[in-house]
């Protein structure tokens, strides 16, 4: 979370002063940067962005500790035992992830706009009236649905990718670093990969 | 009772267990026994199931395990205690945990009933007082032991252990065959082990079977052994000069 809460306010921060350089033009009015930093922020950056780091992070732990259970026969053991393995380790983290990633991203959400609604009134770039205008203009509620809805299917790939790489390791400690790569480039593919085509879902006429 | 007949598993074009049969006996210490790398954990991955066998029957007590459905696998299963090389014991959980876990996943027991086999086991293989502890923080022996612990948590009808003396110190190493030995005689287990430690053979060997290059190449007990005039079997035994000078029959 703390690492979600820096990057989303700085991030916030950044996209507000780079639309308010951006908006020279006097027929653009200022609460535009609000309403910038909003629809950044509310449709790309928190769901897609928050989640690519999010596969990093989360993607690679998982994978590394299923691997290392598989390596060191622990997930044999479950075996034995006449548990079915696979079940017992991946339903709970894809189930977890599911419930818990939403309101992450919620957080992330909150404190990106928190950062550029700082960021803005402090540098000058616009006036808080201005800002608050501009993140309330012309929203559209079907927006948030496309974004949680893009979060869910992320944290299903970001947990499933990487609790398959980690549970058919085979080797060592070489294959599990390897595994956890694998989990993590292949997670971010597949992120941008459904992001576009829920976008295009979401967004075609 | 376990019995293996004709069971034959090849990885690619390694053909590395070849049409071996052997019986395996209830309140005895059953002993598989080679060198490193001759078929001994993928004879006993392939009789738990962790391996499909490519032809051949592994019986528990008459009932084929490769051929019964998941259910009746996972019935089998419950009844198994194993003993890993290397312990495998859950790095996430103390040993408490670990040697409660398949009291937690199998029985109705109560939480006190849990706790008083849980330190019943631990007592059991002197790991009294360690309950709180991880994993990380036991030794090579403490680790095995807290394995056995967890293996013999559930009362197993089949107890199987894959080296459980490799990389312990001589003392430890008569500890633990010692619990093994007495656990199966005072509960009737059937139990295997994999070893190629010969104090273990001397010391438990009541049924052996010794693997050479993935055929069953010779069996019978630890008096035998010693007598023993195949040539395989032989440099095996006596490949140390401590089995040469004080074992070998002139």
């Amino acid at each position: 979370m703390p690492i979600i809460a820096i990057i989303s306010v700085f991030m916030g921060g950044i996209i507000t002063i780079q639309a308010a350089f951006g908006f020279t033009s006097p027929l653009v009015p200022l609460y535009a940067v609000g309403f910038t930093t909003r629809e950044s922020i509310l449709l790309e950056f928190s769901p897609t962005i928050v989640c690519l780091i999010l596969a990093g992070k989360v993607g690679s732990n998982i994978a590394s500790e299923i691997g290392a259970m598989r390596i060191t026969e622990q997930i044999d053991a479950l075996e034995i035992m006449g548990i079915n393995s696979a079940g017992y380790l991946i339903f709970p983290k894809v189930a977890a992830a599911i419930i818990i990633f939403p309101f992450l991203i919620a957080l992330s959400m909150f404190l990106g706009i928190w950062g550029g609604y700082f960021m803005g009134v402090a540098s000058g770039a616009c006036t808080e009236y201005q800002y608050v205008f501009g993140i309330q203009a012309f929203f559209e509620p079907w927006k948030l649905y496309y974004s949680f809805t893009k979060v869910i299917v992320f944290a299903y790939i970001i947990t499933s990718v990487s609790s398959y790489y980690g549970y058919y390791t085979s080797g060592g400690a070489l294959e599990v670093g390897k595994s956890s790569t694998s989990a993590v480039v292949y997670s971010s593919i597949l992120i941008l990969l459904f992001g576009l085509i829920l976008t295009n879902m979401f967004f075609h006429r | 009772m376990i019995e293996i007949k004709n069971i034959n598993k090849t990885f690619g074009d390694r053909h590395v267990v070849k049409n071996i049969s052997f019986s395996f006996y209830p309140g005895k210490t059953n002993l598989i026994i080679g060198e490193s790398g001759c078929g001994k954990t993928t004879i006993l991955k392939l009789m738990v199931g962790l391996h499909e066998v490519d032809s051949g029957d592994v019986l528990f007590d008459g009932a084929n395990f490769p051929k019964l459905d998941v259910k009746q696998k996972q019935e089998i299963r419950k009844q198994i205690g194993m003993l890993f090389q290397g312990g495998a014991l859950f790095d996430s959980q103390t040993v408490e945990e670990n040697v409660r876990f398949p009291l937690d996943m199998f029985t109705n027991m109560t939480k006190a009933e849990k706790a008083e086999r849980v330190n019943f086991c631990l007592k059991r293989v002197q790991l009294e007082g360690r309950n709180d502890l991880y994993p990380a923080e036991l030794s090579g022996g403490m680790k095995k032991r807290a394995a056995l612990a967890r293996a013999i948590a559930n009362n197993p009808r089949y107890l199987f252990c894959d080296e459980p003396n490799s990389g312990l110190d001589p003392k430890t190493s008569i500890v633990i065959d010692d619990l093994i030995k007495d656990i199966t005689e005072e509960y009737n287990i059937t139990t295997i082990i994999i070893t190629h430690d010969m104090n273990s053979v001397i010391e438990i060997g009541e049924n052996i079977m010794f693997v050479y290059k993935g055929e069953n190449w010779w069996t019978g007990d630890k008096t035998q052994i010693l007598g023993t005039d195949n040539k395989e079997l032989s440099d095996f035994v006596f490949a140390s000069e401590f089995m040469k000078t004080f074992f070998r029959k002139k």
